[in-house]
């Protein structure tokens, strides 16, 4: 079959490209701009990352923020999987619709209902507000998000080979070890990936949430912008934009790799 | 071995029983909470509200129960026209976004088959850079004298700044930059299935390429569509970022109202009244995009 670019098709990826990448090129430009006026550029300088690594109080943000993302990340990650291990091996097990509710609702569900919704929930059993409970909602969050992605996987994949080392007389727990968990590896590895910036990412749940000596980046970032531009922050949306792009392409390589040896050994 | 089976047994209930109880603890019973507590009165008091639930008591729990916080949503017009507004908005916003979407979908769909991989990474990438920095990156654009502004001076189209920092189309702007993977990606998911052959047979047989398009492929894409839009729709409905951030006061959102009796205002029952009113708005389009999702995820060869 041939299918051919029409020039409304070119011109479409190209504008379409350039809309979803300039804002971040120009952020990105102006992190190095030498003025303190974010829109106005005056020559080449360094000098607001310098500022970034001296200010102790985003550099402690960055730390928690970090934490927070690791375990909540790890956890949701855990408990995605078992979720798309129920809705994918279990049939029709009771209450199967209310979990398929609570699974998707989440991950459509305005910021503000949820992160006030936890936020009464840690009141009214009496958890004080701080690093934990913004962990326990991250992972909430996110865990629904590792089951649509190991769950597409497990949809897909060969349920031959798991037949297979049930009749040579594996038992469940061995074969999932030694079968379906390397075959559903990759998934799982993007689970945690897509959990980890999630969390690393979220603004309004994590303010909801939030207690004394817990301030995230992204709440940091919010206040300051709040007061106004300042190519401090700039500066720090460039270094998370290149750890971000730097993750996703070794990942991306790290995949294509293992896909290439997979095949190669078939 | 009548032991074993059980503890086997035991470990496969296991499997769904407790992600089932994670969901239900941190995200059920959060619920039941909102609704508990917007039916009950202010306090000045750490938390502010009065308990209207004690488990010993439930006629008490009931003659406590009091829809005031509703009452006043009823009353004073702010809470209803800053629904109107956000669905307003989130809808206008989500027809904007399918008129983005869908011809970057459909170039997509057309790339030789090589390129294609490359070219949805390319549209997931923004997607893992923060939502926040994305929206910040858009102030320095849309600034009375920003990029923009400089841009389109430069280029002698305008003498004068254009207002659009702190106006609705601000809103737009920033809804459809940040949501637009969510709208290209399940759009290309179904036009990339779609068999060219028919849109040939279709042409073959005298049918303008306009025609075409709207008795196949938009018929076609439709499960694309509707996922498309639900996907997002629904939370452009609750945004608060994006109307705080680029909308400026004068823009009207109900997250933005919430977010503001709760941290603002400190009125817990009437924020979480806003909450249940958001969520009765909701509740429809969630309902059919869960099946959507689960059927559409189900459904996979």
């Amino acid at each position: 079959m041939n299918r051919r670019l029409s020039l409304f098709n070119v011109t479409s990826l190209v504008l379409g490209f350039a809309f979803l990448y300039l804002p971040i090129l120009l952020l990105v430009v102006y992190s190095f701009n030498g003025s303190r006026l974010v829109t106005v550029w005056g020559g080449f300088s360094t000098q607001w990352y310098a500022a970034l690594f001296r200010n102790q109080a985003l550099m402690e943000a960055a730390w928690v923020t970090l934490r927070i993302a690791f375990l909540s990340a790890g956890m949701a990650t855990v408990l995605g999987t078992l979720a798309a291990l129920a809705l994918t091996r279990y049939g029709r097990f009771p209450g199967r619709t209310l979990f398929t509710g609570m699974v998707y609702a989440p991950m459509v569900m305005p910021e503000v209902i949820t992160g006030l919704s936890l936020l009464l929930f840690f009141v009214a059993v009496d958890l004080d507000r701080g690093f934990w409970t913004i962990t326990l909602a991250h992972t909430t969050l996110t865990m629904c998000f590792v089951t649509v992605v190991v769950q597409s996987r497990l949809m897909t994949f060969d349920r031959s080979l798991e037949e297979a080392a049930m009749d040579l007389g594996a038992p469940p727990l061995r074969t999932f070890f030694a079968v379906t968990l390397p075959l559903i590896a990759p998934s799982i590895v993007a689970g945690f990936l897509l959990a980890f910036t999630l969390s690393l990412d979220d603004l309004v749940i994590a303010s909801f949430n939030t207690g004394p000596g817990a301030t995230t980046l992204p709440i940091k970032i919010y206040s300051q912008v709040r007061l106004g531009l300042s190519p401090e922050i700039n500066a720090a949306s460039t270094i998370l934009i290149g750890l971000v792009t730097l993750g996703v392409i070794s990942a991306t390589l790290i995949s294509k790799r293992s896909v290439l040896r997979s095949r190669r050994n078939v | 071995m009548k032991e074993r089976t059980f503890t086997k047994r035991l470990s496969a209930a296991l499997v769904p029983a407790v992600p089932y109880l994670w969901l239900g603890v941190f995200f059920l019973v959060p619920f039941l909470i909102v609704l508990k507590i917007s039916l009950s009165d202010t306090a000045i008091a750490q938390p502010p509200y009065k308990p209207v639930f004690e488990w010993s008591d439930i006629a008490a729990f009931f003659s406590a129960l009091d829809l005031e916080n509703f009452e006043l949503l009823v009353e004073d017009d702010l809470y209803f026209r800053a629904t109107l507004s956000s669905v307003r908005i989130a809808a206008l916003s989500t027809v904007l976004l399918l008129l983005v979407g869908f011809p970057i979908a459909y170039g997509m769909a057309r790339a030789p088959e090589r390129h294609r991989s490359l070219l949805v990474a390319l549209v997931i990438l923004p997607f893992w850079t923060s939502f926040l920095i994305r929206i910040y990156a858009w102030i320095a654009i849309l600034k009375p004298e920003g990029l923009l502004t400089q841009g389109l001076m430069s280029l002698g189209a305008i003498s004068e700044p254009i207002e659009i920092l702190n106006t609705e189309w601000a809103v737009y702007i920033g809804i459809v930059y940040a949501y637009l993977p969510f709208m290209v990606l399940p759009l290309y998911a179904t036009l990339e299935k779609m068999d060219d052959t028919l849109l040939e047979a279709a042409l073959d047989l005298g049918s303008t390429p306009w025609r075409s398009f709207w008795t196949i492929t938009v018929p076609l894409a439709m499960p694309g569509i509707i996922a498309g839009s639900l996907l997002c729709f629904i939370p452009a409905v609750g945004e608060f970022v994006i109307p705080d951030l680029l909308g400026g006061s004068e823009t009207l959102m109900i997250g933005r109202q919430l977010w503001s009796e709760f941290f603002s205002n400190r009125d817990w029952p009437l924020a979480s009244a806003v909450a249940i009113l958001l969520l009765i708005v909701l509740v429809a389009p969630i309902v059919i995009y869960r099946d959507v999702e689960a059927r559409r995820v189900e459904t996979r060869p």
